[in-house]
């Protein structure tokens, strides 16, 4: 008989089975009711993106596994293709697959295995891959294929004529609200944004209810909690009202704000990444808050149309430092306020 | 130390660029392509030689506690000497470096020589110091500027004097789109970490 044998170790000892990989793949599923959306209207294209970016990501990490000496059987632990997906889903449909193999290169190898691999990266390697590929491919990274609903899947199938002289891209809600805003803004419908079947955009972003699904059932799950997606989007939505308020035809109002390009996917599925997000409620909040500031200062006055990738790149980048400060102090650890005797 | 060891140094294994990481800035700055990288090198090099003469020479009898402002003087010096030579011979190659001819002065590489090297030694091997380090830098130069161009522009450019360009297309910009960031500064930080971890890789197996 086998000896029965004791393992010492510390607290926890009572344990769902949970696990990194476990994780990964549940936030996977719960991104695919946005990924069902946008091969819905995208067509087959949007499927092609994501199945490339995922591939492509998981065959980088082995690659980078195997240079490196380590168990290439790690590349499955669900991280690599989470990080392949999400990237995937930032990028418009239509994209050619050479950019794609670069932006899984930038993602595996350059944002998250030099620093060390997961755990150690300091940028969300998707995000970093998506403003890589941005700064890198300006023109191809702005190309938005209008929605174009089941025609696609029914051209494949054969049920129907394919259509030549339809308009193929558009700009983004965002854009054409920077481009000229007061002749944009009556064409836009808030329930087109919260629906995302017409309206052009990255392959992840357009579905805001299908966003919200998933996020639900994470928040549901406990997999992220409310402090960064809330703080995110309330000061998304404080800072719209505000200059709405000031000048109503000049900036649109706060729901479109909220609606439109990637902030669901940004505050829900990006910001709140493990690796890169504060660990303390108070750092959480203030994360939020600044991702929210930096999204609405790019999307008003910066540059680029959307600003939620870089915001959440930046705060990034202050994460260690909110660690640092925010730390709660445990209850009991400070002695109680020592009372002073009688009325001064 | 041998004298071709001297030389050969800067090459590899105290490399500038990719060992000692001096003179990062023209490094990073001015390779967009092979031949401003080239450009960049060979007025360094020009620099680092005559300081590496001169304050060899001259280390004896300059007192310790104002030898920096006066190796300084040396330097900036020969860094306008060769400012207005490439001004005068090559004004495309003069405006495309711009402000990092002027900087030469403050670059790491020659002061480094001349403080650590050249101060220290007699001026035959500071001349083969100076001419290891330069080409080394110069080499180092070249390869990230053609990696750079190749990656983020399609061509390569080799020389480029008045009418006499040697640009090579590697691939059509219509066919396959150039990686724009790779000509941009982000680019060049991406480029110099690749080259570095390829040179630890390198040494690591012929170690090994």
């Amino acid at each position: 008989m086998e000896p029965r044998t004791f393992t010492v170790a510390f607290a926890p000892h009572v344990h769902d089975g949970s696990s990194a990989t476990r994780i990964m793949w549940t936030v996977f599923l719960t991104l695919l009711p946005a990924a069902a959306v946008s091969v819905y209207a995208f067509g087959l294209d949007a499927l092609r993106v994501l199945a490339l970016t995922t591939a492509l990501s998981v065959g980088m990490e082995a690659l980078a596994l195997v240079m490196m000496k380590r168990d290439p059987r790690a590349c499955l632990d669900g991280s690599a293709a989470l990080t392949g997906f999400l990237l995937g889903l930032t990028l418009p449909a239509g994209i050619s697959n050479g950019i794609l193999v670069v932006g899984a290169f930038v993602a595996i190898i350059v944002a998250k295995q030099v620093f060390g691999g997961l755990g150690h990266n300091p940028f969300n390697p998707a995000l970093t891959s998506r403003v890589f590929l941005l700064i890198a491919f300006p023109k191809q990274l702005t190309t938005w294929p209008v929605p174009r609903g089941l025609q696609d899947i029914q051209e494949f199938m054969g049920l129907a004529v394919t259509r030549t002289n339809d308009a193929v891209t558009s700009a983004t809600p965002l854009a054409a609200i920077k481009e000229h805003a007061q002749r944009a803004m009556p064409n836009i419908q808030l329930n087109d944004l919260f629906f995302g079947v017409h309206t052009p955009g990255s392959i992840g972003e357009i579905s805001a209810l299908a966003l919200l699904v998933g996020a639900a059932f994470l928040l549901y799950k406990r997999i992220i909690t409310w402090h960064i997606p809330a703080a995110t989007l309330l000061t998304v939505a404080v800072f719209g009202a505000l200059t709405h308020l000031v000048n109503p035809a000049r900036y649109a109002d706060p729901f479109f704000h909220l609606f439109a390009g990637g902030l669901f996917i940004g505050a829900f599925f990006m910001a709140t990444d493990f690796v890169t997000a504060p660990v303390w409620p108070m750092g959480k909040i203030i994360y939020g808050v600044g991702i929210g500031l930096l999204t609405m200062l790019i999307r008003l006055w910066g540059g680029y149309p959307e600003g939620i990738s870089f915001a959440i790149l930046l705060m990034n980048a202050v994460t260690p430092l909110l660690d640092r400060y925010t730390v709660p102090t445990p209850f009991g650890s400070r002695a109680a306020p020592k009372k002073t005797g009688g009325e001064s | 130390m041998s004298k071709m060891r001297l030389f050969t140094d800067g090459f590899w294994r105290e490399n500038p660029s990719m060992v000692l990481l001096l003179g990062m800035c023209p490094t990073l700055a001015v390779t967009t392509s092979a031949f401003n990288g080239l450009g960049m090198g060979m007025a360094t090099l020009l620099v680092l030689l005559g300081s590496n003469i001169v304050i060899s020479a001259i280390a004896g009898i300059i007192p310790k506690k104002v030898r920096i402002p006066s190796y300084i003087v040396v330097i900036a010096t020969l860094v306008t000497m060769v400012d207005m030579f490439m001004a005068a011979y090559s004004p495309d190659l003069h405006s495309a470096l711009g402000l990092f001819i002027p900087l030469i002065v403050v670059n790491c590489i020659i002061l480094g020589r001349a403080e650590a090297f050249a101060s220290r030694n007699r001026i035959l091997p500071s001349i083969l110091d100076a001419l290891g380090m330069g080409l080394g830098f110069t080499l180092t130069l070249f390869v990230l500027g053609g990696v750079r161009e190749i990656l983020g522009n399609g061509t390569i450019t080799i020389f480029e004097y008045k009418d006499f360009i040697l640009r090579f297309l590697v691939f059509s910009p219509d066919a396959v789109s150039p990686i724009l960031v790779m000509i941009l500064a982000p680019g060049a930080f991406i480029t110099l970490g690749f080259f570095i971890a390829l040179k630890n890789y390198i040494d690591n197996a012929r170690s090994a």
